[in-house]
């Protein structure tokens, strides 16, 4: 298939990397402009498979989920995980001020 | 014009699960902040989630209950978003494969019994706290209840009225609490709800465009948020306005909704299938095994009340309001062997007068079901009065001991011997000629004077059906 079916402009990448929380710079966006409009080819390649009757499939693992008891486990060393976050007080994580 | 309102009602509901949904940290309330929060829900790279299978049973249990589908095949999404509560940047929940669909739950609404629709349930895990108080210029993250497991449960929007919102999130919170899969606090946040409201003109079928109002975390300002919501809509398009969709908060103390800033892009959530959760199969052996467990739901415990105990409706949707509540006024009655109406008397009466005065709940009853039965049994055989039984109630509450110990001890045991009864009657006659001759020359009235005289002769502990009786028999001429 050609090139260039799908075609994402700059506004579209903007969009995509604010909502992936990216910061771009310019010919970073022309990248990845190119780069995800090859990825929407492919999946409008495979769109174009007849799939009508087919089950979809999340995961190729038959077996479903294995469940685990309802038990309490794992020591929790708060100090320990708190330890590797760049600000912490009185036992909380410390982030920039949210504002709701 | 008329308009006619449309609800529709999204409840939280946090299982009661020990441990977390996808880890083994404690969902225990109020502990010191991050405590609770293992590698898993604080998300440091390379940990996975397994999920907790009781959080399942719990989520099958409902879907059974409410007669909806239990998928035997489900699966988990993760929901994109950045805010730091959510240290994985999405939440795991349900999206397009949810373990529970199209159920329905029967509430009691003024004009007699309505079905209301529930569109779903799905699984997903709570995210942390974020603390916005003075702490030098930061936020505070406490994910303490990040990975609480919870149900959420959407219902059709077939509500249209506030007090039917009411009634339906009443039923819903009985039912999950009979279930004994959510422990109900509103307090607490155990159960929460947000509610999508819109208005229309009477007769038309389009559904117009809502709002969805959230924190609402009580019964009384459920019923307030709406009914403001409505009036505010109802404002907007009269005067040629238009509804935004938005969501809005519902603010208690000037009980008024407020636009809540729309996140910019805030639905685009970019679900996809999470990876790290294959689909999530019910065995039919897990399901059997939820089904055995079933308890007797609401409903089906308020008919039995009805045909078992003989009771009317009210007082059998009284004493099921909670399956604590109806295992009290069963123990009683057992208990009481006999006389189960009296026995609801005293549940919904003097006992429920009690419970209240105090703030307690059935749990909290100084006096027990059995000690109940006792002061019953006294009562049906006439050894107390039912005016010196409620004394004899208010000296078990206070822990004066049984019903027995107490009537012995102040000395209200009802005078039921005919003999002792007549010797009174005949002296209040002997004392009283004036009136014994009104009586006799018609003046029925004079009656309730020798009641009250022998009564006091007696000093309140004669049989009071049988002094009746004696004195028809003593004073005719």
């Amino acid at each position: 298939m050609p090139h260039g079916l799908t075609s994402l402009n700059a506004e579209d990448i903007e969009k995509v990397a604010h909502l992936a929380r990216l910061g771009l710079s310019g010919p970073e966006r022309d990248a990845y402009a190119q780069d995800l409009s090859r990825i929407l080819d492919l999946v409008s390649q495979m769109n174009a498979v007849p799939t009508d009757g087919v089950e979809p499939m999340t995961h190729p693992d038959e077996a479903g989920l294995r469940l685990r008891d309802d038990a309490v486990g794992n020591e929790i060393d708060r100090d320990r995980l708190l330890a590797v976050a760049p600000k912490t007080r009185d036992g909380l994580y410390l982030v920039p001020k949210v504002i709701e | 014009m008329e308009w006619e309102t449309v609800i529709g009602l999204e409840v939280h509901a946090q299982l009661k699960t020990r441990s977390k949904i996808f880890s083994g940290a404690p969902t225990a309330y109020g502990a010191a902040p991050n405590t609770q929060a293992n590698v898993v829900d604080a998300a440091f790279p390379g940990v996975l989630p397994v999920l907790n299978g009781e959080a399942v049973r719990m989520a099958a249990r409902f879907g059974l209950a409410v007669g909806a589908t239990v998928h035997r095949r489900s699966v988990f999404a993760r929901k994109n978003y950045f805010y730091p509560d959510l240290p994985k940047g999405y939440q795991i929940s349900q999206y397009e494969h949810p373990i529970v669909e199209r159920g329905r739950l029967v509430i009691a609404t003024a004009a007699g019994e309505k079905v209301v629709g529930i569109t779903r349930a799905h699984l997903e895990e709570d995210a942390g706290k974020s603390l916005h108080e003075d702490l030098g210029g930061f936020t505070g993250i406490d994910l303490n209840r990040a990975g609480t497991p919870l149900l959420e449960i959407v219902s059709e929007p077939d509500m249209r009225s506030a007090a039917e919102a009411v009634a339906y999130l009443k039923t819903l919170h009985t039912l999950v609490r009979y279930l004994d899969i959510c422990d109900g606090n509103m307090q607490e946040g155990s159960f929460r709800c947000d509610a999508n409201v819109s208005v229309r003109p009477l007769g038309e079928t389009r559904l117009g465009t809502r709002a969805e109002i959230k924190n609402i975390n009580s019964f009384r300002f459920v019923e307030r948020a709406i009914d403001y919501e409505v009036r505010r809509q109802i404002a907007l398009l009269s005067s040629g306005g238009q509804v935004r969709q938005e969501t809005r908060l519902y603010d208690s103390v000037r009980d008024e909704t407020r636009s809540m800033r729309s996140k910019e892009e805030a639905n685009d959530y970019r679900y996809f299938p999470d990876p790290d959760l294959p689909t999530l199969v019910l065995t039919e052996d897990l399901l059997a095994e939820v089904k055995a467990a079933m308890p007797e739901l609401p409903d089906a415990k308020r008919r039995r009340f009805c045909d078992q105990y003989g009771l009317s409706a009210y007082d059998a949707g009284v004493l099921t309001a909670s399956r604590e509540l109806a295992r009290y006024y069963e123990d009683a009655v057992q208990a009481a062997g006999a006389e189960p109406k009296l026995v609801a008397n005293w549940v919904t009466g003097e006992l429920a007068a009690r419970l209240n005065e105090d703030g307690l709940d059935i749990g909290g009853a100084r006096v027990t079901a059995q000690a109940l039965a006792g002061l019953v049994r006294r009562v049906a055989d006439g050894t107390v009065s039912g005016k010196a039984a409620k004394d004899v109630f208010e000296a078990m509450w206070a822990g004066e001991g049984d019903a027995d110990a107490v009537i012995a001890a102040r000395g209200l045991r009802q005078i039921s011997d005919d003999s002792a009864i007549e010797e009174v009657v005949r002296q209040v006659i002997a004392a009283n000629p004036k009136q014994l001759a009104q009586y006799r020359a018609g003046e029925e009235k004079v009656f309730t004077f020798f009641v009250g005289q022998t009564m006091k002769a007696s000093r309140g502990k004669a049989n009071p059906a049988k002094v009746n009786e004696i004195l028809r028999r003593l004073l005719a001429p």
